[in-house]
C-alpha cells in the first residue's frame, strides 16, 4: 500500500525571491493567494491563521524564519480530531533561478504516530481477543 | 514507518470496502455498542451475516467484544485503527497543487481563482 509520510512539490516563480518571501511571511501576502483571510506573528513560536469564505480556517504555529531563504510551520493534520495533538511540518524553501525564484514545499509527519495511538491501534488486537473469541462462540452456539 | 502500522490502515479499509461491515460500523458509531441481535434487528443484514462481520472487525480491532446484560456480548466500536486509516487519507487528501498554482497566478498578475476549498483546516471555527 505504501504509506506516504512526506509530500514534496517544486515550483518555478517569475517573482524575485523577497516577494515571494512576502506572499509567503505576510498576512497581506498568505491572504492573496492562499487564504482569503490571514494573520501571523512572524518569528518562531508564534502562531499564523488562515480563513476562507466556505467557512474552513487553518491555526499554524511558525517554526522556522531565516529570511528570505526558509519558512517553516506546522499545522493540524486534516481528518484527525481537533484535539489531537499530533501535527505536520511544512517547510518553504526559496531559491533564486534565473530573474524568479524556486520555491519547494516539503509538508511531513504524515505517518506519525504518537505512542498512545500506537499502542491504542494495537490493544484490541493483542489484549484478551483469545477469552472474548469463546465467550462469542458459546454465545453464538447458545443462539 | 513501522510495517505494522500499514497493516492496521489496510484492515481498516478492507473492513470498510463491504457495505454491510459499512453499515455495522455506521450503526456503532451512532447508536454505541451494540450485540448481534441489536444490529439485527436494526440493518437489513441476518444475524448469522453479521456475527461473521462482526468476527472479522474484531479480528482487525475495529470492534471490540466485552460482556453485556445477561452475558450478551456486546461490540464497541474501537476508533484507534480509524485514526491510523485517517492518517493515510489525510496524506492523499492533501492539496498543494491547487494552492501553489494560485501562488503561480498571483506573480503572473493573472486573475485569482476563486479560494479553492481547502484540505487542511477545520470547518466552522
Amino acid at each position: 500500500m505504501g504509506f506516504p509520510d512526506r509530500i514534496e512539490r517544486t515550483v518555478e516563480l517569475s517573482a524575485p525571491q523577497e516577494k515571494v518571501w512576502a506572499a509567503l511571511t505576510t498576512a497581506e501576502g498568505l491572504a492573496a493567494w492562499f487564504g482569503n483571510e490571514a494573520g501571523i506573528d512572524l518569528r518562531p513560536g508564534g502562531s499564523a491563521w488562515m480563513k476562507w469564505n466556505e467557512g474552513f480556517s487553518a491555526d499554524m504555529r511558525v517554526e522556522r524564519v531565516e529570511e528570505p531563504r526558509v519558512f517553516g510551520f506546522t499545522w493540524h493534520i486534516y481528518g484527525l480530531p481537533e484535539d489531537d495533538p499530533r501535527r505536520t511540518y511544512v517547510e518553504f524553501t526559496l531559491e533564486p533561478a534565473g530573474g524568479g525564484t524556486r520555491l519547494t514545499v516539503v509538508e511531513s509527519g504524515f505517518a506519525q504516530l504518537s505512542e498512545d495511538a500506537y499502542r491504542a491501534a494495537f490493544d484490541g488486537n493483542t489484549r484478551g481477543w483469545a477469552s472474548e473469541l469463546a465467550e462469542l462462540a458459546t454465545y453464538l452456539d447458545a443462539a | 514507518m513501522p510495517p505494522d502500522i500499514e497493516a492496521i490502515a489496510e484492515h481498516v479499509f478492507v473492513a470498510l470496502a463491504d457495505p454491510s461491515r459499512r453499515a455495522i460500523l455506521a450503526a456503532l458509531a451512532a447508536g454505541g455498542p451494540a450485540t448481534a441481535t441489536d444490529l439485527a434487528a436494526r440493518l437489513p443484514i441476518t444475524r448469522q451475516a453479521i456475527a461473521k462481520h462482526l468476527a472479522l472487525l474484531a479480528e482487525a480491532g475495529l470492534v471490540r467484544a466485552e460482556p453485556g446484560e445477561r452475558r450478551r456480548v456486546r461490540y464497541r466500536l474501537r476508533s484507534a485503527p480509524m485514526q491510523v486509516a485517517q492518517q493515510f487519507l489525510a496524506a492523499l487528501a492533501r492539496d498543494w497543487d491547487g494552492p501553489l498554482r494560485a501562488l503561480q497566478d498571483h506573480f503572473e498578475g493573472d486573475i485569482r481563482q476563486p479560494a479553492t476549498a481547502p484540505l487542511h483546516g477545520t470547518r466552522g471555527r
